[in-house]
Parts: structure tokens; sequence; C-alpha cells
């Protein structure tokens, strides 16, 4: 055995040199830097940047001293009071909508599959599980189907005699709220599954004993307890809902239920001059969702720190 | 009074209905891809025709040029970036557990910031930086695996460090003690004692990757760059045959197996440690689309 082993501080407890660690990891933090932390930046490059007059086509500004923030102020000023303004609040309307619904059915589902299940809880929790395993765009792609002009849906509602039959895809935004909360549903079940899961029996019995009844004892125990994993659950499906665009395509295709994600898509993967203005919405989108990403961030930190101990 | 730990029959009625609603229109979609007609709504009886059927007949996913292509790059892909992501995520969560100097806390946030940011900003960040600095990069393969490999690490990382954590070093120490050198106690102790973990980071990557879409549609290039959910996406609302809804229960089958080998190297190699199982079920609750 060597023996400088674990002496002095050029060593650590394992015997490795100091720098073996971070030699580690250098190789993924330079990954990030380059494929996660440049092309952030570029959002604002090319936002803050300006229009090329003959190519007509964005010039990034790299160097933050010589921003222009005038395409930037021009989308802003749309914000208030504009187009992209009648579209945000639609996104904030669709998603706190779409949210509400996802806690009311999911609660009861993660609850009942959590502590109410009995000897069938696994089957039950494949059950839940079982949307994780199928791709969103199937998933989507399936409601295309049922809701067609000759779909299942309306096969069934013709055998019942329903003769004046809606055009389901397109401009319906109750079609793409049901979306957001078909698609998103799944993986606000699961941490609050988690969180659920995690209260001990003894605490319920406890509040019994003492006399509180089963709705005090859920709403005085469980509920509180399980307030992190709504929380949690709520935050990992907003996300992805704030900046989604496929869905209401896939089940509108219409101006009228235009979220702003379909924005930003359209300004930068189906025109090619506009790329600053999709940036710039693009920083909007990140100024909306901001609060929710410090929050998930500071959660997975804690669970992480908690591991570690 | 009505004993409080019985089962309430309303609960089971909600779960229920919501299992029937979450399933039905995806197994709907299954059935109608054996369809023996055109039809994705009446069923004219069983035929695998929309899978292999013969080219001249009907589009299949074997023949149809575009839905074989997006098979195969979907898979390509999804190989690639499992056999990169895998290695540098692994040496990341070693490094990252054990390094205590001063780059390590920003280096730690880097890591969990691809986790909280929504998908269409990576999208647009990776298209613009593409477009714009690494015009080197084509769009197409190229780009869609260095934007997979990039969402990827962080998943890796997660799921290794939980491991990590469980194992603790008194196996390491152990092992030097009886003489092994700091290499070989890694090599022969530490790595072994990941092996589960590394074996489900490799089928999470190849999931993630092969169900990723808005990541594969911002930096799509040539039509062949086409996978299998820009495939889905593209042709969903253009009353496509079934070979379409062929092409998806393919995809599912795929994912199906890539996260029961995760589960079952959790299950059979993982056992002597707890905690782990946590960490890999909160990073598949992460799942991004």
């Amino acid at each position: 055995m060597p023996t400088n082993l674990a002496s002095g501080a050029e060593y650590d407890t394992v015997g490795h040199r100091r720098w073996v660690w971070p030699a580690f990891a250098i190789p993924g933090v330079l990954w990030l830097s380059l494929l996660f932390l440049v092309p952030f930046y570029a959002i604002f490059a090319v936002a803050m940047g300006r229009i090329d007059p003959i190519l007509l086509r964005p010039v990034p500004e790299w160097n933050p001293f010589y921003w222009d923030p005038s395409v930037f102020a021009r989308v802003l000023g749309d914000l208030f009071g504009g187009q992209v303004g009648v579209v945000a609040m639609r996104t904030i309307g669709y998603v706190f909508v779409a949210s509400a619904l996802c806690l009311l059915i999911g609660y009861p589902v993660a609850y009942f599959v959590s502590r109410k299940a009995g000897k069938w809880r696994w089957v039950w929790l494949l059950l839940i599980l079982a949307p994780f395993w199928i791709n969103y765009l199937m998933r989507m792609m399936s409601w295309v189907n049922l809701l067609s002009p000759d779909g299942q849906v309306n096969q069934v509602l013709a055998t019942l005699g329903v003769t004046a039959l809606p055009e389901w895809l397109s401009g319906q935004h109750f079609v793409v709220i049901l979306g957001l909360v078909y698609g998103y549903i799944p993986f606000f079940i699961l941490p609050l599954f988690a969180a659920l899961d995690r209260i001990d029996d003894a605490t319920l019995e406890a509040a019994r004993d003492l006399g509180a009844s089963n709705l005090e004892t859920f709403w005085r125990v469980t509920w509180p307890l399980s307030r992190n994993g709504v929380l949690g659950g709520l935050v990992i499906i907003m996300l992805p809902m704030f900046g989604d665009y496929y869905t209401p395509n896939l089940l509108s295709g219409s101006p009228r239920t235009r979220m702003i994600g379909n924005t930003i898509d359209q300004f930068i993967n189906q025109t090619t001059s506009q790329g600053s203005v999709g940036a710039a919405l693009t920083i909007i989108l990140m100024i909306f969702v901001a609060g929710l990403m410090v929050y998930y961030l500071y959660n997975i930190n804690r669970s992480t720190q908690e591991a570690r101990r | 009074m009505r004993n409080p730990w019985g089962r309430p029959r309303g609960l089971a009625l909600v779960t229920a209905l919501y299992v029937l609603w979450s399933i039905i229109p995806v197994a709907i979609a299954v059935q109608f891809s054996f369809n023996d007609g055109r039809s994705r709504s009446s069923w004219q009886g069983f035929s695998t025709q929309w899978y292999v059927g013969d080219p001249a007949a009907a589009s299949s996913v074997l023949y149809d040029p575009s839905l074989r292509s997006a098979l195969t790059q979907s898979i390509v892909l999804a190989v690639l970036t499992m056999l990169v992501a895998t290695p540098l995520g692994v040496a990341l969560a070693i490094g990252l557990a054990r390094w205590r100097g001063r780059g390590a806390r920003p280096s730690n946030f880097l890591m969990l910031f691809p986790l909280v940011t929504p998908e269409i900003v990576m999208g647009v960040a990776l298209f613009l930086v593409f477009d714009n600095l690494y015009d080197f990069v084509p769009f197409g393969t190229w780009a869609q695996f260095l934007g997979h490999v990039t969402f990827s690490i962080s998943f890796v990382v997660v799921i290794v460090r939980g491991r990590l954590f469980a194992i603790g070093r008194d196996y390491e120490e152990a092992a030097m003690d009886l003489g092994a050198s700091p290499w070989e106690a890694m090599r022969r102790v530490l790595l072994p004692l990941l092996a589960p973990a590394l074996l489900a980071s490799f089928a999470i990557v190849f999931a993630l990757s092969i169900d990723d879409f808005v990541i594969s549609q911002f930096l799509v290039g040539p039509a062949s760059s086409v996978t299998i959910p820009v495939r889905l996406y593209s042709g969903a609302r253009l009353a496509p045959p079934p070979s379409l809804n062929a092409l998806a229960t393919v995809l599912m089958v795929i994912t199906i197996g890539a996260i029961s080998v995760a589960g079952l190297a959790y299950k059979y190699l993982g056992r002597r440690f707890g905690g782990a199982e946590d960490s890999a079920l909160e990073s598949v609750g992460r799942f991004e689309i």
C-alpha cells in the first residue's frame, strides 16, 4: 500500500489526488457549457441583435454592450395591448384551467392508488404508469382519430341520435384543454403518488385516536402532508404546458386556440427571417415561467442534498 | 361507524374511470393499426398489412420509405445518444458527488438547469446556436444527436448519483485497505456496484431520446432526419392510413422494452442498496416528451 495515502491535503479519503474528481466532471461540464449555456446565451444575442438589411435575416450580437433592444421592445409592446398579449392571456388561461383539472382528477387517483388500493396496488400503479411508456404524440394522435369527422366519438353520438355534430378539431377551446389534461396528468399523478405514499399510517391513526373524523383527518393531516407533492406535480406539468405548441396544433390548428408556443414555433421553424422575434418571445416565455423554474430547481437541489446525508 | 380503513368505493370508481379514459384512446389506435382496410374508425377485420404489407398493396412500416426511414432514424439517434450521454453523465455524477472545490457548486447548478428548462426554450436555443454560431454542424442527424445528448446527461447524473450516495465510500476504502490502488478500487469495486444504475441509465436515455419530439423537430434537417414522433406530428391531421398507427405502435413496443430493462436492472441487480429506486422513480417522473 502506498505510504503517502491519505496524508496531506493532496489526497482525499479514497486516496485519489485532489484533481481527479474535477477531471471526472470536466467532459460533462464542458459539453453542457458549449451546448447548453452558449445556446442559452444565443437566445439573448439573437433577440438583441440586428437584422441584416440585404439578406433580411437576424444577425446575433454577442457583445452585450452593443445590444439593440428595439425588436424586444416591439414584442414587449405587442404583449401589452397587442396580438401577443391576447395569445399570452389565452396561454395562461389554458394552463390554469388544465392544471386545475389535473389536480381535481389526479388527486383522488393518486390518493386511491397510494393508500387505498389494497393488494391490487401494483396493478393499479402499473395502469397509472402506462401513459409514461406511450409517446405523447401517439396519445394526441389517438384523440385526433377519435374526434375526426368520421371518428368513433361522432359514430357514438350519431347512434344516440345527436345530429348537430360540432367540428371538434377546429378552434374548440375545451378540446385543447382536454388534450393538455390528457397529455400531462400522468406527470402530475406520479410525484403526488410518491408524496402520499410517504405518509406514515401511524400519523393518520394518531389523528383518529385523538377524535378526528375521516374528513378532518384528511383535511388537517393528509392534505397538508401532501401539499409539497401537489406543488411539485403542478410545477412539473405547468413548465412544459406553457411552452406547448404541438397539442393545440394537432387538436385544433386554428388561430383561435393559438398559444405562445405556437407563435414561437411559427417564428423559428416556419419562417427564416423572424428569428429575432422568436427569440424575444422565448425570453418573454422564460420570464413567465421563471418562478416555476426556480421553485423546481430549489426542490431538486434540496432532494439531492438530503440524499447525500 | 364505518370502518375508516375500508376501501372507499367512490375513489375506486374515479380511479377506474381515469384509467379507462387514459388507456382506451391509445388501445383503439393500436387496434386500428391491425385493421384490414384503410379506415381508422370502422373495423374491417384483422391484418398485419400496415406493418409488413406488400408495397404494391398498401403503405406499410416495413416498405413505405418515409415510415421506414423515420423508424431507422429514431433508433440510430437513440443508440448514438445512449452511447455518448451515459458515460458522460456517469463521469459527471462521480465527479460532482466527490468534488469539493470551488467549481463544484456552479457545475452542479449547470447540470440541474437543463432539467428545469422547458423543452421549447432548449429547442429554440439549440436551433439559434446551430444556425448562427456552430454553423459547421448541419441540421439533421448531427444537430439532433448533440441536442439529445445535452438533455440526457442530467437524467443520467440524477440516476447515478442516487446510487452513489446509497453505496457510500466504505467499500472502496475497504478495497484499498486490502491493497487495491485507488484506480483498482474504482474499477473493480465502485463500477460493478454502479452496474444497475448504468444499465438503467442506458435504457432511460434510449427511451428519452426515442420519445423526444421538441428537440428533434427544432433541429430537423433533410427528410431523412425525420424521427417517428416528428412523423406522427406531421402526419396526424392529414387523414393518414393505419400505417401511421402501426409506426406509433412499434415505437410504443420499443419504449416499453427499454423501460422494462431499466426496471429489471433495478429490481434484480440493485436489491442490495435501498434509496436508489426513489431517485430512479423521480427521474422517470421528469420525463418530458
